[in-house]
């Protein structure tokens, strides 16, 4: 059973974002994701200063037998991304809410996050997708 | 390790397990109208005798001419012994073998192979090939997009001295993916392209800039101070490059202060013969930061469970059975036979019997320019150093000239007046190793004497 916080919100696509003081938003994938990858070797993280779209693909996990994108939650701007990743991508695998982090966002629109899944409705997701 | 296909008793047995009363009715699912009705324009299939004597017939008419055609494809000699060990049963296979654990021959001769092109273009890591030359410069202007990512643009800056026909090749691959190619004129002194044509581009979101060294006309480039100039303004540079100059030449990886980001061409001059025009094989390599941007299969070195050293497909995740439409290239193998024949010439001649090859080329060619611009209405059309093409120009169309030549048995070179109209009648020559004393002073009194006559349009 993987590990679902209760106080950050959820993609179905194994995303999750947590709003920070400063009204920024930091973005990692679900523990429930990185046990599907499995071991992670390379992580490609966004560019600072970059725009990006709710939906918008802006970075890539890759394991020894997968690559995947990850999608940005919500429209803003990247203003910081993960540079401990480069060396090691395990953090992920380790730590996926914590030092596994990959971006951080200043969102345009509070409202998109709170129409994010809670963990609730994510356990619901991962539940129906194992049925 | 054989790959032997199925026998009509594999067929039939296979089918009744699966309980398909025959093949067509696999495909059952694909409806009517989206079917081939059989290949129109093909003719029926001859018997191997038949071919033979065809192609027999169709090579003969191509006679065995003295050839000073370069213009990307290269008459070297290929020892003997590269095509009997090429055509051995454990490496002539129709399809090459991925398994690891069937595959281990095959895939360390394509490792050594990518250690030796990393080793001569001076990069981190190469592929294990490509399918020619011109597609991997589209693929090397793909790969620069995707690892370019302050660039936005995808605007490429492409020398009108690099190969026509790459261009041509790139512009149709890549062209439909948004990538815009802006040319680049040469100096019509020196033939090269010189930093003040790009200057125009200074400070705008420029993604590469493609470098040919040397470029079409044989000239050297200035490859320091363009690698130079694409890098202070935010582009990666892609070299396109003669694998035989290297062993001469300052690797892509040393160029200017960093070194070119892609290094990529046509792997033919490496025990591939000219072969009326293919197959040859393309080669890539790159720095290790921008190995996930690559493109094609790469072999790696690792250790089994008992710490042996073993080779294996490594870095997959690029690649499209992994990540589908969004693999780096729609390229899942390599040329893995002309692969093996480039590996064992590099094996065969060395460093050093490479460096010669190159130099003996350099002298041919200079020979050959000293003999053909004695001709009168003969003369040289650039000044700068050049590596073993040359580009010369005649008083009279050139065309009419290579049809006299090629009735004396002479393919004389290649006529670029079409696509270079300012140069006037050009005519682009090469000599290699293989052009003697002899054969140089044969071109010259057969030109002498063409050039004697009126001037004829073709």
């Amino acid at each position: 059973m993987s590990n679902v916080p209760a106080d950050l919100r959820y993609l179905k696509s194994h995303e999750w974002a947590r709003l920070e003081s400063d009204g920024t938003v930091t973005i990692g994938i679900s523990d429930h994701a990185q046990q599907a990858l499995g071991d992670l070797v390379f992580v490609e993280t966004p560019e600072p200063g970059r725009r990006v779209e709710a939906g918008e693909a802006c970075a890539v996990v890759e394991s020894v037998k997968a690559a995947s994108d990850i999608y940005s939650p919500v429209t803003g701007e990247i203003i910081a991304s993960n540079a401990d990743l480069g060396g090691q991508p395990e953090l992920i695998n380790g730590d996926p809410y914590g030092a596994g982090w990959i971006m951080r966002v200043r969102l345009d629109d509070k409202a998109q996050f709170a129409a994010m899944l809670d963990a609730k409705a994510y356990e619901a997701a991962l539940a129906a997708e194992t049925h | 390790m054989p790959f032997i296909p199925h026998t009509e008793s594999d067929i039939r047995a296979m089918l009744a397990t699966i309980g398909a009363p025959d093949i067509d009715a696999l495909f059952e699912e694909i409806p009517a109208e989206l079917r081939a009705p059989g290949l129109p324009g093909v003719p029926p299939a001859l018997s191997e005798m038949e071919v033979g004597r065809l192609m027999s017939g169709l090579a003969a008419r191509d006679g065995r001419p003295l050839n000073f055609i370069g213009a990307g494809a290269y008459e070297h000699h290929v020892p003997s012994a590269v095509w009997a060990i090429v055509t051995r049963g454990e490496f002539y296979s129709a399809y090459t073998p991925y398994q690891a654990e069937a595959s281990q021959g095959t895939l360390q001769l394509l490792y050594e192979y990518q250690t030796m092109m990393a080793s001569l273009t001076g990069m981190d890591i190469s592929n294990a090939s490509l399918y020619d030359g011109a597609s991997g410069l589209a693929e090397a202007c793909l790969m620069a997009v995707r690892a370019n990512r302050r660039s936005k643009s995808q605007r490429i800056l492409v020398p009108a001295a690099v190969n026509p026909t790459y261009r041509d090749v790139a512009r149709v691959i890549a062209g439909n993916q948004n990538l815009a190619f802006e040319p680049v004129p040469f100096d019509p002194k020196g033939g090269q392209t010189v930093v003040a044509a790009l200057e125009p581009f200074a400070g705008q979101d420029i993604t590469a800039v493609v470098v040919q060294q040397p470029n079409f006309f044989g000239t050297l480039e200035d490859v320091d101070a363009i690698t130079d100039w694409a890098h202070a303004n935010g582009a990666l540079v892609v070299a396109v490059v003669n694998p035989t100059s290297l062993a001469l030449l300052k690797p892509p990886g040393e160029w200017g202060a960093r070194g070119a980001d892609v290094a990529c061409g046509d792997g033919q001059p490496l025990g591939v013969p000219l072969s009326s025009g293919g197959p040859y094989f393309g080669f890539m390599a790159t720095k290790s930061e921008h190995v996930r941007q690559m493109p094609g299969r790469i072999i790696g070195r690792t250790v089994d469970i008992d710490g042996k050293p073993g080779f294996a497909l490594t870095l997959q995740a690029r690649e499209q059975h992994i990540r589908r439409g969004k693999a780096t290239s729609n390229i899942c193998t390599n040329q893995g036979l002309l692969v093996t024949a480039a590996t064992i010439y590099l094996s065969l001649l060395g460093p050093d019997g490479l460096a010669q090859v190159a130099a003996t080329c350099m002298q041919r060619t200079q020979q050959l320019i000293d003999a053909l611009t004695r001709v009168p209405g003969v003369r040289l059309a650039f000044d700068k150093p050049r590596f073993h093409e040359a580009v010369l120009l005649l008083d009279r169309p050139v065309a009419g000239v290579l049809a006299a030549l090629a009735a004396r048995g002479i393919v004389g070179g290649h006529d670029i007046s079409a696509r270079y109209p300012s140069l006037g009648h050009a005519l682009l020559v090469c000599a290699t190793e293989t052009r003697t004393t002899g054969d140089i002073e044969q071109y010259a009194g057969a030109l002498a004497e063409v050039m004697r006559g009126p001037a004829v349009a073709a």
